[in-house]
């Protein structure tokens, strides 16, 4: 079973989030809730329109995520659209989520 | 250059509070995101995979030094300090926020710039050759006729919500250089039978997904049916534009499924209806609209400048600059001089606050205070006194914009594709980087010679891919990056549309691949030619040979 994620993007900003496990949202991957595919990971989603509603975020939906291989449970994202998204454009390290990252 | 009257500072004025209010309410909540979505898409705010992008017209290219500081001062107090100029003579912020976006527009207000018209299924911007009224071999100034179609199409409520997008584009040279076979309608100012002058008429050309060279409907139309006769081509297509398909619904489309001849013959019955009516262009409103374009006060000096000729021979870096960045000027004394945003291994188009500043007080020295941007993704000072070149290229030398090489392999052209852009299928900015890297050396770039490469992140085209000598389109396979190859394209007055190469090459294999290309090339070509040249002459075969032979 592969994990998922919910993301958006900011409606203020338009700035990549993640849902978390408090229901709230973060810049970052690795603090978002995972659910497995099918019902649990359409559920997660399902939540996410109350935020849509309170005007957080804008078009949230599903992706798939790997976890990490050494700890077996940070989620990183899969395929290139989805690594861009979470961490900024590849060409400026300087800009984007990446950039506030060690 | 133009300048506004009141009409256009109360629309634009009104636009922005208008849009003011729009974001205010869907912050609040009284609108949806559906409800929001085409609003914001109208005044050029769309949403993209960082963040919200603003693309914020620049008429036909022209840009006066005091606008060029505006635009730096929007990049550096709501953005990240640069901006992205693109093959529509536009610029485009990647970084701005919503709650922002309408003191952005406030800003760009006060020096007469808007973002009306640059998204949405309305007539976009009017691109005009980027050398107009300087360039030598011009029969007359396209912008004069380029602010008339710009006015007409303005708000024009016939053509808010057409099928589809609708690009303008205008040359008043024989050498093409606004791409306009490329456009909607492509306009060319032409001599008729008497010696005077008016338009030949090109329609269908377009990119994207099926890119379709415009064909000729009329081959000669006088200055004072101008916009009757687009308004007849709109209403035509306005009409019989297909609204059920988007991929169907360019106008190209419509000139394919009905045949040239029926469609010309449509729009030849509507103009009898309009020809003579309120939009035959009187003299006098052309007269009007051209006085905005004289020229400059250019000084009687002597075509040669002695110490301008000894600085070439003194100094082979500003030699090689000149030798690709500089074009002859109309006038004895002056010449063109295009600004390269393509400095080895940097993100072509892009340019810093910074730049954009240190470029307008160069224009106020030594250009008349203007700038113009081509479809190049390039800057040009248009009317520079030859004997200071050498000061200007000094002063672009301090701020990276003296690379020479316009016109030539690394001058690329590209999309901001996958790093920005939520269309998108793959990467651009990293090939052309690598590209640009792997060419920098100089000599062997200038001994290619002339040549264009484009590369697209997906097949919308946006970096007008198909037209380019080398086309690269960035293709999507389980989550991979492939690059497909075309070769042939060109932009220009002969424009063509490139021819497939074969499978598409991996992000490994597709810098290398470009090297065999050039390198077939080089091998082939007889004195004189250029990549294209020898492209026509030799076709694709001997290309298909080396790139996949040892396969
Ligand atoms: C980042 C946001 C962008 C989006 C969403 C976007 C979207 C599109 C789409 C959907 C098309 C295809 C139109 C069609 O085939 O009917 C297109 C074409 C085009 N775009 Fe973009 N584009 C973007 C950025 C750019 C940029 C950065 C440039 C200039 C570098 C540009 C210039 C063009 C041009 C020249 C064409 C082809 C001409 C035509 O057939 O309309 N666009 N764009
Ligand atoms: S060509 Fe595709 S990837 Fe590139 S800017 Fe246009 S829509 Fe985006």
């Amino acid at each position: 079973m592969t994990s998922h994620a919910v993301t958006a993007n900011r409606l203020t900003d338009g700035q990549v989030v993640y849902l978390t496990p408090a229901r709230t949202w973060s810049e970052k991957l690795h603090a978002s809730q995972l659910a497995e595919a099918g019902d649990d990971a359409n559920a997660l989603l399902q939540s996410a329109q109350a935020s849509v509603e309170a005007r957080l975020v804008v078009e949230p939906y599903l992706i798939p995520v790997d976890t990490d291989a050494t700890d077996g449970q940070t989620p990183r994202a899969v395929g290139r659209r989805e690594t861009i998204r979470a961490a900024g454009p590849s060409v400026r390290l300087d800009l984007g989520h990446q950039a506030a990252q060690e | 250059m133009y300048r506004y009257d009141e009409f256009d500072h109360t629309v634009v004025a009104e636009r922005v509070l208008q849009f003011r209010g729009q974001v205010a309410r869907r912050l609040s909540g009284d609108l949806t995101e559906d409800e929001f979505k085409p609003l914001r898409l109208m005044n050029g705010l769309y949403l993209q995979l960082h963040a919200y992008m603003l693309r914020v017209a620049i008429p036909y290219g022209m840009l006066s030094s005091r606008q060029m500081r505006k635009l730096a001062f929007v990049a550096r107090r709501y953005d990240k300090g640069y901006g992205h100029f693109t093959t529509r003579q536009n610029i485009q912020y990647n970084w701005p926020r919503l709650d922002e976006a309408a003191d952005i527009l406030d800003e760009l207000a006060t020096v007469e710039m808007h973002a009306i018209q640059t998204s949405g299924n309305t007539i976009r911007n009017v691109t005009a050759d980027p050398f107009a009224g300087v360039a030598a071999d011009e029969i007359e100034d396209p912008r004069i006729y380029a602010e008339i179609i710009r006015q007409w199409s303005t708000l024009h409520p016939e053509f808010s919500f057409l099928p589809r997008k609708f690009k303008i584009a205008v040359t008043g040279a024989p050498h093409d250089r606004a791409a306009i076979k490329t456009h909607d309608i492509g306009i060319a100012l032409k001599r008729g039978p008497d010696g005077e002058t008016g338009f030949e008429v090109f329609v269908g050309g377009g990119q994207g997904r099926t890119p379709v060279v415009a064909k000729s409907i009329r081959g000669f139309l006088p200055k004072r049916d101008l916009l009757s006769y687009l308004e007849a081509i709109l209403r035509v297509y306005n009409q019989l534009g297909r609204r059920d398909n988007i991929y169907k619904a360019r106008i190209k489309i419509l000139v394919n499924e009905i045949g040239v001849e029926k469609f010309t013959a449509l729009v030849e019955e509507e103009w009898r209806h309009l020809r003579d009516g309120a939009l035959a262009l009187p003299d006098d409103e052309i007269a009007r609209i051209k006085a905005y374009f004289a020229s400059p006060a250019y000084l009687d000096i002597p075509g040669d400048v002695p110490e301008f000729d000894s600085k070439l021979l003194t100094d082979p870096a500003f030699g090689n600059w000149v030798g690709s960045n500089v074009t002859e000027h109309k006038v004895p004394g002056y010449a063109i001089v295009t600004v390269s945003l393509k400095p080895e291994g940097g993100i072509p188009g892009d340019a810093t606050a910074e730049q954009m500043e240190a470029i307008a007080d160069l224009a106020d020295a030594f250009s008349f205070g203007e700038l113009r941007v081509t479809k190049d993704q390039n800057l040009v000072l248009a009317d520079i006194r030859k004997s200071d070149l050498f000061a200007l290229w000094q002063g672009l030398r301090a701020h990276g914009l003296e690379t020479p090489n316009a016109g030539l392999l690394t001058d690329i052209i590209a999309c901001p594709g996958l790093d920005y852009c939520s269309l998108a299928n793959a990467r651009s900015i990293p090939i052309a980087q690598r590209i640009g890297t792997r060419f920098g050396d100089l000599d062997r770039l200038r001994d290619i010679g002339d040549i264009t490469l484009n590369i697209s992140g997906c097949i919308n085209a946006c970096a007008h891919h198909h037209v380019g000598n080398i086309g690269i389109l960035g293709v999507d396979k389980k989550g991979t990056e492939f690059y497909q190859v075309t070769l042939g394209g060109s932009a220009d007055e002969n424009t063509t549309i490139g021819d497939i190469v074969g499978p598409a090459f991996g992000e490994d294999d597709i810098v290398d691949a470009i090297e065999t290309i050039v390198d077939t090339y080089l091998g082939l070509r007889t004195d004189g030619e250029t990549f294209i040249d020898t492209y026509r002459r030799v076709g694709l075969a001997p290309f298909k040979e080396t790139l996949y032979a040892a396969r």
